[in-house]
Protein backbone atom coordinates (compact mmCIF):
# COMPACT_ATOMS: atom_id res chain seq x y z
CA UNK A 1 0.00 0.00 0.00
CA UNK A 2 1.30 3.21 -1.38
CA UNK A 3 1.43 6.76 0.87
CA UNK A 4 -1.90 8.31 -0.45
CA UNK A 5 -3.50 4.66 -0.28
CA UNK A 6 -2.50 4.57 2.98
CA UNK A 7 -3.31 8.01 3.93
CA UNK A 8 -7.06 7.75 2.75
CA UNK A 9 -7.70 5.28 5.33
CA UNK A 10 -10.24 7.03 7.62
CA UNK A 11 -7.80 8.67 10.62
CA UNK A 12 -7.94 6.80 13.96
CA UNK A 13 -9.06 8.75 17.05
CA UNK A 14 -5.39 8.36 18.60
CA UNK A 15 -4.38 10.72 15.38
CA UNK A 16 -7.04 12.87 15.19
CA UNK A 17 -7.49 13.79 18.95
CA UNK A 18 -4.28 14.98 20.31
CA UNK A 19 -3.61 17.16 16.40
CA UNK A 20 -6.85 19.26 17.49
CA UNK A 21 -5.87 19.96 20.78
CA UNK A 22 -2.66 20.82 19.37
CA UNK A 23 -4.63 23.36 17.81
CA UNK A 24 -5.20 25.13 21.48
CA UNK A 25 -1.35 26.20 22.13
CA UNK A 26 -0.80 27.16 18.42
CA UNK A 27 -3.64 29.44 18.64
CA UNK A 28 -2.09 30.81 21.53
CA UNK A 29 1.57 31.09 20.61
CA UNK A 30 0.43 32.64 17.11
CA UNK A 31 -1.19 35.95 18.30
CA UNK A 32 -2.89 35.16 21.68
CA UNK A 33 -5.87 33.53 20.55
CA UNK A 34 -8.42 31.49 22.28
CA UNK A 35 -9.71 28.47 20.32
CA UNK A 36 -13.32 28.54 19.70
CA UNK A 37 -15.40 28.67 16.50
CA UNK A 38 -19.05 29.24 17.36
CA UNK A 39 -18.23 32.95 18.03
CA UNK A 40 -17.74 33.14 13.98
CA UNK A 41 -21.44 32.90 13.52
CA UNK A 42 -21.48 35.66 16.23
CA UNK A 43 -19.65 37.86 14.30
CA UNK A 44 -21.20 37.14 10.79
CA UNK A 45 -24.26 38.77 12.98
CA UNK A 46 -21.99 41.83 14.13
CA UNK A 47 -20.55 42.65 10.08
CA UNK A 48 -24.21 41.87 8.24
CA UNK A 49 -27.17 42.20 10.21
CA UNK A 50 -26.24 44.35 13.78
CA UNK A 51 -29.33 45.84 14.04
CA UNK A 52 -28.60 48.09 16.86
CA UNK A 53 -29.09 44.97 18.81
CA UNK A 54 -26.16 45.70 21.64
CA UNK A 55 -25.18 41.89 21.47
CA UNK A 56 -23.52 42.58 18.32
CA UNK A 57 -22.22 45.90 18.96
CA UNK A 58 -18.40 45.03 19.18
CA UNK A 59 -15.54 45.92 17.19
CA UNK A 60 -16.04 42.38 14.53
CA UNK A 61 -13.13 43.27 12.91
CA UNK A 62 -10.78 42.92 15.74
CA UNK A 63 -12.07 39.30 15.51
CA UNK A 64 -11.59 38.51 12.02
CA UNK A 65 -8.50 35.93 12.40
CA UNK A 66 -11.40 33.75 13.38
CA UNK A 67 -13.38 34.35 10.28
CA UNK A 68 -10.10 32.98 8.21
CA UNK A 69 -9.93 30.25 10.40
CA UNK A 70 -13.83 28.95 9.48
CA UNK A 71 -12.82 29.68 5.77
CA UNK A 72 -10.00 27.44 6.23
CA UNK A 73 -12.11 24.74 7.61
CA UNK A 74 -14.24 24.49 4.76
CA UNK A 75 -10.98 24.69 2.08
CA UNK A 76 -9.83 21.66 4.75
CA UNK A 77 -13.36 20.22 3.25
CA UNK A 78 -12.87 20.72 -0.29
CA UNK A 79 -9.11 19.64 -0.08
CA UNK A 80 -10.05 16.44 1.52
CA UNK A 81 -12.69 15.80 -0.92
CA UNK A 82 -10.53 16.16 -4.06
CA UNK A 83 -7.43 14.73 -2.72
CA UNK A 84 -7.83 12.38 -0.17
CA UNK A 85 -10.72 10.78 -0.46
CA UNK A 86 -12.19 7.17 1.14
CA UNK A 87 -13.22 5.60 -1.83
CA UNK A 88 -14.99 2.85 0.77
CA UNK A 89 -18.52 3.77 2.44
CA UNK A 90 -18.69 4.64 5.55
CA UNK A 91 -18.11 2.10 8.35
CA UNK A 92 -20.98 2.38 11.20
CA UNK A 93 -21.94 0.47 14.03
CA UNK A 94 -24.32 -2.58 13.20
CA UNK A 95 -27.09 -1.39 15.28
CA UNK A 96 -26.97 1.78 14.18
CA UNK A 97 -27.49 0.68 10.09
CA UNK A 98 -29.79 -2.02 10.98
CA UNK A 99 -31.80 0.93 12.88
CA UNK A 100 -31.27 3.65 9.85
CA UNK A 101 -32.30 1.14 7.32
CA UNK A 102 -35.78 1.47 9.53
CA UNK A 103 -35.99 4.87 8.41
CA UNK A 104 -34.94 4.54 4.71
CA UNK A 105 -31.09 5.89 5.30
CA UNK A 106 -29.25 3.07 3.35
CA UNK A 107 -26.59 5.34 1.78
CA UNK A 108 -23.19 5.53 3.33
CA UNK A 109 -21.36 7.25 0.41
CA UNK A 110 -21.12 10.31 2.25
CA UNK A 111 -19.91 11.15 5.60
CA UNK A 112 -23.52 13.19 6.10
CA UNK A 113 -26.71 10.39 4.93
CA UNK A 114 -27.56 11.93 1.77
CA UNK A 115 -31.22 10.64 2.39
CA UNK A 116 -31.91 12.62 4.79
CA UNK A 117 -29.71 15.90 4.25
CA UNK A 118 -30.08 16.55 0.21
CA UNK A 119 -31.99 19.55 -1.38
CA UNK A 120 -35.34 17.95 -1.91
CA UNK A 121 -35.76 17.28 1.12
CA UNK A 122 -35.52 20.33 2.34
CA UNK A 123 -39.25 21.15 1.79
CA UNK A 124 -40.39 17.59 3.85
CA UNK A 125 -41.37 17.93 7.26
CA UNK A 126 -38.29 15.76 8.02
CA UNK A 127 -35.81 17.10 6.32
CA UNK A 128 -37.52 20.72 7.10
CA UNK A 129 -36.71 19.66 11.00
CA UNK A 130 -33.30 18.22 10.70
CA UNK A 131 -31.64 20.95 8.67
CA UNK A 132 -33.93 24.03 9.23
CA UNK A 133 -34.80 23.65 13.14
CA UNK A 134 -31.32 21.55 13.95
CA UNK A 135 -29.31 24.57 13.09
CA UNK A 136 -31.74 26.77 15.02
CA UNK A 137 -30.62 24.74 17.83
CA UNK A 138 -27.45 24.76 16.99
CA UNK A 139 -26.76 28.71 16.67
CA UNK A 140 -29.44 29.43 19.18
CA UNK A 141 -27.93 26.86 21.73
CA UNK A 142 -23.83 27.57 21.33
CA UNK A 143 -24.31 30.93 21.92
CA UNK A 144 -26.73 30.79 24.79
CA UNK A 145 -24.15 28.37 26.28
CA UNK A 146 -21.09 30.61 25.39
CA UNK A 147 -19.55 28.22 23.40
CA UNK A 148 -19.74 25.30 21.28
CA UNK A 149 -17.57 22.35 21.63
CA UNK A 150 -14.24 23.44 20.71
CA UNK A 151 -14.65 26.55 22.93
CA UNK A 152 -16.25 24.70 25.99
CA UNK A 153 -15.51 21.01 25.92
CA UNK A 154 -11.35 21.61 24.48
CA UNK A 155 -10.38 25.08 25.01
CA UNK A 156 -12.35 25.68 28.47
CA UNK A 157 -11.75 22.27 29.92
CA UNK A 158 -8.27 22.36 29.15
CA UNK A 159 -7.92 25.75 31.13
CA UNK A 160 -9.91 24.01 34.11
CA UNK A 161 -13.09 25.91 33.91
CA UNK A 162 -15.71 24.42 36.07
CA UNK A 163 -18.59 26.60 33.90
CA UNK A 164 -17.06 24.97 30.29
CA UNK A 165 -17.32 21.54 32.74
CA UNK A 166 -20.81 21.90 33.13
CA UNK A 167 -21.57 23.04 29.75
CA UNK A 168 -20.02 20.10 28.19
CA UNK A 169 -22.38 17.52 30.38
CA UNK A 170 -25.16 19.79 29.15
CA UNK A 171 -24.60 19.36 25.51
CA UNK A 172 -24.02 15.71 26.01
CA UNK A 173 -27.36 14.99 28.02
CA UNK A 174 -28.84 17.27 25.60
CA UNK A 175 -27.36 14.75 22.66
CA UNK A 176 -28.20 12.04 24.22
CA UNK A 177 -31.75 12.58 25.18
CA UNK A 178 -32.47 14.23 21.48
CA UNK A 179 -30.77 10.97 19.89
CA UNK A 180 -32.40 8.13 22.08
CA UNK A 181 -35.69 9.55 22.91
CA UNK A 182 -36.94 12.22 20.76
CA UNK A 183 -34.76 11.61 17.21
CA UNK A 184 -36.61 8.19 16.33
CA UNK A 185 -39.45 10.08 15.67
CA UNK A 186 -38.53 12.56 13.90
CA UNK A 187 -36.41 10.19 11.44
CA UNK A 188 -39.69 8.43 10.95
CA UNK A 189 -41.78 11.39 9.78
CA UNK B 1 -31.69 59.80 16.86
CA UNK B 2 -29.12 61.74 19.18
CA UNK B 3 -30.32 59.51 21.52
CA UNK B 4 -30.50 56.17 20.14
CA UNK B 5 -26.42 57.28 19.32
CA UNK B 6 -25.61 58.12 23.05
CA UNK B 7 -27.63 54.90 23.39
CA UNK B 8 -25.04 52.36 21.21
CA UNK B 9 -22.03 54.43 22.30
CA UNK B 10 -22.74 54.26 25.75
CA UNK B 11 -23.43 50.39 25.52
CA UNK B 12 -20.22 49.84 23.39
CA UNK B 13 -17.59 49.54 26.02
CA UNK B 14 -20.41 47.29 28.34
CA UNK B 15 -20.17 44.76 25.75
CA UNK B 16 -17.17 44.59 25.07
CA UNK B 17 -16.84 44.10 28.83
CA UNK B 18 -19.47 41.49 27.87
CA UNK B 19 -17.61 39.67 25.42
CA UNK B 20 -14.77 39.14 26.86
CA UNK B 21 -16.36 38.10 30.65
CA UNK B 22 -19.27 35.99 29.63
CA UNK B 23 -18.52 35.33 27.07
CA UNK B 24 -14.41 35.02 26.26
CA UNK B 25 -14.28 32.59 23.49
CA UNK B 26 -12.02 32.48 20.78
CA UNK B 27 -11.57 36.29 21.55
CA UNK B 28 -8.20 37.70 20.33
CA UNK B 29 -6.05 38.95 23.42
CA UNK B 30 -3.06 40.38 21.21
CA UNK B 31 -2.61 44.37 21.44
CA UNK B 32 -0.58 44.51 18.23
CA UNK B 33 -2.41 46.28 15.06
CA UNK B 34 -1.92 43.75 12.40
CA UNK B 35 -2.30 44.10 8.47
CA UNK B 36 -5.23 41.89 7.59
CA UNK B 37 -2.94 39.39 5.71
CA UNK B 38 -1.40 38.48 8.95
CA UNK B 39 -4.50 36.61 9.01
CA UNK B 40 -3.36 34.13 6.58
CA UNK B 41 -1.54 32.17 9.15
CA UNK B 42 -5.09 31.28 10.81
CA UNK B 43 -6.40 30.17 7.42
CA UNK B 44 -3.87 27.77 6.70
CA UNK B 45 -4.01 26.35 10.11
CA UNK B 46 -7.91 26.33 9.69
CA UNK B 47 -6.94 24.31 6.48
CA UNK B 48 -4.70 21.93 8.39
CA UNK B 49 -7.71 21.69 11.43
CA UNK B 50 -10.83 20.85 8.41
CA UNK B 51 -8.51 18.11 6.97
CA UNK B 52 -8.13 16.63 10.52
CA UNK B 53 -11.61 17.09 10.78
CA UNK B 54 -12.68 15.13 7.70
CA UNK B 55 -10.30 12.40 7.73
CA UNK B 56 -11.19 11.23 11.48
CA UNK B 57 -14.99 11.35 10.16
CA UNK B 58 -15.72 13.86 13.39
CA UNK B 59 -17.66 16.14 11.00
CA UNK B 60 -20.15 12.42 9.73
CA UNK B 61 -23.43 12.42 11.24
CA UNK B 62 -23.05 8.52 11.55
CA UNK B 63 -20.46 9.16 14.04
CA UNK B 64 -22.68 11.84 16.22
CA UNK B 65 -25.32 9.43 16.19
CA UNK B 66 -22.91 6.23 17.40
CA UNK B 67 -21.21 8.45 20.30
CA UNK B 68 -25.15 9.48 21.31
CA UNK B 69 -25.90 5.70 21.40
CA UNK B 70 -22.58 4.44 22.75
CA UNK B 71 -21.79 2.60 19.95
CA UNK B 72 -18.42 4.02 19.48
CA UNK B 73 -15.57 4.98 21.44
CA UNK B 74 -14.33 7.09 18.20
CA UNK B 75 -15.47 10.29 19.63
CA UNK B 76 -14.82 10.14 22.74
CA UNK B 77 -11.50 9.11 22.08
CA UNK B 78 -11.11 12.59 19.76
CA UNK B 79 -12.19 14.55 22.48
CA UNK B 80 -10.99 13.18 25.50
CA UNK B 81 -7.40 12.87 23.72
CA UNK B 82 -8.15 16.80 22.51
CA UNK B 83 -8.52 17.71 26.11
CA UNK B 84 -5.77 16.01 27.49
CA UNK B 85 -3.29 17.77 24.88
CA UNK B 86 -5.15 20.61 25.38
CA UNK B 87 -4.72 20.59 29.01
CA UNK B 88 -0.90 19.53 29.38
CA UNK B 89 -0.71 22.44 26.68
CA UNK B 90 -1.94 25.43 28.36
CA UNK B 91 0.24 23.50 31.92
CA UNK B 92 3.35 24.24 29.71
CA UNK B 93 2.47 28.09 28.56
CA UNK B 94 1.70 28.95 32.19
CA UNK B 95 4.70 26.97 34.34
CA UNK B 96 7.05 28.07 31.37
CA UNK B 97 5.79 31.14 30.68
CA UNK B 98 5.59 31.09 27.70
CA UNK B 99 5.17 34.00 25.18
CA UNK B 100 3.83 34.40 21.61
CA UNK B 101 5.84 34.71 18.58
CA UNK B 102 5.89 38.22 18.96
CA UNK B 103 6.79 38.11 22.38
CA UNK B 104 3.68 38.92 24.08
CA UNK B 105 2.38 37.69 27.29
CA UNK B 106 -0.38 34.94 26.37
CA UNK B 107 -3.71 35.93 28.54
CA UNK B 108 -6.26 33.19 29.66
CA UNK B 109 -9.77 34.24 31.25
CA UNK B 110 -11.61 32.67 33.88
CA UNK B 111 -15.24 31.96 33.08
CA UNK B 112 -18.15 32.72 35.27
CA UNK B 113 -21.18 30.24 35.54
CA UNK B 114 -24.53 31.26 34.24
CA UNK B 115 -27.61 29.29 33.65
CA UNK B 116 -27.15 29.94 30.27
CA UNK B 117 -24.39 27.19 29.81
CA UNK B 118 -27.39 24.29 31.32
CA UNK B 119 -30.15 26.15 29.41
CA UNK B 120 -28.02 26.87 25.83
CA UNK B 121 -25.88 23.73 26.63
CA UNK B 122 -29.03 21.25 26.43
CA UNK B 123 -30.38 22.90 23.48
CA UNK B 124 -27.05 22.95 21.77
CA UNK B 125 -27.23 18.94 22.80
CA UNK B 126 -30.42 18.94 21.22
CA UNK B 127 -29.42 20.41 17.85
CA UNK B 128 -25.81 18.64 17.68
CA UNK B 129 -27.56 15.07 18.00
CA UNK B 130 -29.95 16.20 14.98
CA UNK B 131 -27.89 18.09 12.55
CA UNK B 132 -24.53 15.62 13.69
CA UNK B 133 -22.32 18.87 13.71
CA UNK B 134 -21.06 21.38 16.30
CA UNK B 135 -20.24 24.49 14.20
CA UNK B 136 -16.68 23.60 13.21
CA UNK B 137 -17.83 20.74 11.14
CA UNK B 138 -20.36 22.39 9.60
CA UNK B 139 -17.98 24.48 7.27
CA UNK B 140 -15.99 21.15 6.84
CA UNK B 141 -19.17 19.05 5.80
CA UNK B 142 -20.12 21.93 3.33
CA UNK B 143 -16.71 21.38 1.73
CA UNK B 144 -16.43 18.17 1.40
CA UNK B 145 -19.71 18.56 -1.57
CA UNK B 146 -22.65 18.12 1.09
CA UNK B 147 -23.92 21.38 -0.32
CA UNK B 148 -27.56 21.87 1.55
CA UNK B 149 -25.57 22.12 4.73
CA UNK B 150 -25.57 25.75 3.91
CA UNK B 151 -28.96 25.71 4.81
CA UNK B 152 -28.36 24.61 8.32
CA UNK B 153 -25.72 27.22 8.42
CA UNK B 154 -27.73 29.99 7.67
CA UNK B 155 -29.80 28.60 10.05
CA UNK B 156 -27.46 28.29 12.76
CA UNK B 157 -26.62 32.31 12.06
CA UNK B 158 -30.21 33.02 12.49
CA UNK B 159 -30.23 31.08 15.65
CA UNK B 160 -27.12 32.97 17.38
CA UNK B 161 -29.00 35.98 15.98
CA UNK B 162 -32.16 35.48 17.84
CA UNK B 163 -30.50 35.01 20.52
CA UNK B 164 -28.72 38.46 20.65
CA UNK B 165 -31.74 39.63 19.85
CA UNK B 166 -33.98 37.94 23.36
CA UNK B 167 -30.89 38.01 25.24
CA UNK B 168 -32.02 40.34 27.97
CA UNK B 169 -35.50 38.03 28.65
CA UNK B 170 -33.85 35.05 28.93
CA UNK B 171 -32.65 33.31 31.98
CA UNK B 172 -29.13 33.56 33.24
Amino acid sequence: MNFIEWIKQPWPWYVAGPLIGLTVPTLLIMGNKSFGISSSLRHVCAACFPSKIPFFQYDWKKELWNMFFVVGILLGGILTAAFLWNPEPIQVHANLANELSGYGITNYTGLVPVDVFNWPALFTLRGFIMMVAGGLLVGFGTRYAGGCTSGHAIMGISNLQMPSLIATCCFMAGGFIMANLVLPFILSL
Amino acid sequence: MSTNTTFVEAKTPNTDFEVRSLDTMCVNDTKRQEPWYSNIKYLVLGVIFGIVFTKAEVISWFRIQEMFRLQSFHMYGVIGSAIAVGMLSIFIIKRFNIKTIHGEKIEFHDKKFNKGQIYGGLIFGFGWAITGACPGPLFAQIGTGATVIIVTLISAIAGTWIYGKFRDKLPH
